[in-house]
């Protein structure tokens, strides 16, 4: 076969002209979405979410999991009844624990050894979204660190990045140990990482998140932190706040009034 | 070639056997078997038209998921202007609420084994 200058010329115009055109075609092709689709009308929208946990108020009703039962329930939370197993989305942790670097040898008397209220604290800078090989777990613009199970390939890379063990791995098939299982929304597989999601299918259709709802005593509040008329504003202007582990650098967004 | 009697006499053998399957189903008359589903709603349209949604339902819904995960986008209006609430349990599975004689028929059929209900539950059907 002879490959003369003119063919050489010829196929190297061609390659020219296909890879410059080539990149604005394709994404004019793949841009947006080809459905009509839009947001729901009465979601709750937000520049920042956060939550604020009133301990004061948490403590109030010892021995009180109504957040905890209320949230586990409606997203299909696995309970295998062994800590090894563990799936948790909002869980109870000891003072002393949640907040290591806040412990002193001789602490106040009424939060030595009292449980506090943990969940996802759905860091402005969160590790678990750098880690993510998939980009499964990814932060919205309105701060909520979600997560697309769809896409969690189980490598447990958040589990290990989460400062704060948010972050509960299936290592086991969930659905046998779901009590009662909620059909409105999916439960997980083997091999998938879950954690809170700030009820963001709540916030679609206009509802606060379940632990909030649930909890009598009004010790959570969810809010916008850059509305400075929203309540969590109002009180985390009032109250002296802590937020757990603040030196790692993570910009967690749960804030503790004690 | 040694032996090219025997070698041809075997690969013949062997395609027969290897084809067999299809030649005792057309011998039967199942050649041109083609799987039947049941709709079990009262509803006249899908959310698109029916070829589409035979040819490409998966792509839809991949789409919707997305949407729903990722863009946070929830509502779908179809081409004739109704909206739909981009949900596998709560609109498509609504209407077809019978997986076993309308989503399994045809994807046992092809021999695909979607992951959907891995996670999302199925309406429960009422044994007949």
């Amino acid at each position: 076969m002879s490959f003369d200058r003119r063919k050489f010329i010829k196929i190297a115009g061609l390659t020219t002209i296909v890879t410059l055109t080539g990149k604005p075609v394709f994404d004019a092709i793949a841009a947006d979405s080809p459905l009509n689709v839009s947001t729901e009308p009465n979601r709750l929208t937000a520049k920042r979410w956060a939550m604020a946990v009133n301990t004061k108020k948490c403590l109030e009703k010892e021995g009180c999991t109504d957040c905890i039962t209320a949230c586990h329930h409606i997203h299909n939370v696995p309970d295998f009844g062994n800590p090894k197993d563990e799936v948790k989305w909002i869980w109870h942790e000891k003072y002393e624990n949640a907040f290591l670097d806040q412990e002193n040898e001789y602490m106040e008397e009424k939060l030595k050894d009292k449980p506090v209220l943990v969940f996802c604290n759905h860091c402005d800078n969160p590790p678990c979204v750098r880690v993510c090989p998939t980009q499964a777990t990814f932060r919205r613009e309105d701060g909520i660190v979600m997560m697309d199970w769809h896409r969690c390939i189980g490598c447990r890379y958040c589990v290990a990045a989460c400062p704060y063990g948010s972050r509960s791995f299936n290592w086991r098939d969930p659905r046998p140990f779901i009590k009662e299982i909620v059909p409105d929304f999916p439960t997980r597989t083997r091999g998938v990482v879950e954690k809170c999601t700030f009820c963001d299918e709540r916030l679609a259709i206009g509802l606060q998140p379940a632990c909030v709802e649930a909890c009598k005593e009004k010790a959570l509040v969810f809010g916008d932190l850059e509305d400075p008329k929203s309540e969590i504003r109002e009180l985390l202007k009032a109250n002296f706040s802590i937020r757990r582990k603040p030196a790692l650098g993570t910009q967690p967004e749960v804030y503790y009034i004690v | 070639m040694y032996d090219a009697g025997k070698i041809i006499t075997g690969i013949i053998i062997f395609l027969v056997l290897m084809t067999s399957p299809f030649w005792l189903n057309i011998a039967s008359g199942k050649g041109s078997y083609k799987p039947e589903i049941k709709i079990a709603t009262e509803e006249k349209q899908c959310v698109a038209d029916t070829d589409y949604m035979k040819a490409a339902h998966m792509d839809l819904i991949y789409e919707w998921r997305d949407q729903v995960v990722r863009n946070e986008k929830r509502i779908y209006t179809s081409s004739n202007g109704k909206t739909y609430n981009m949900s596998l349990t709560k609109t498509c599975m609504n209407c077809h609420s019978n997986k076993s004689e309308f989503c399994d028929r045809c994807h046992s059929y092809v021999g695909v084994t979607p992951y959907c209900w891995d996670c999302h539950v199925e309406p429960k059907e009422v044994v007949q």
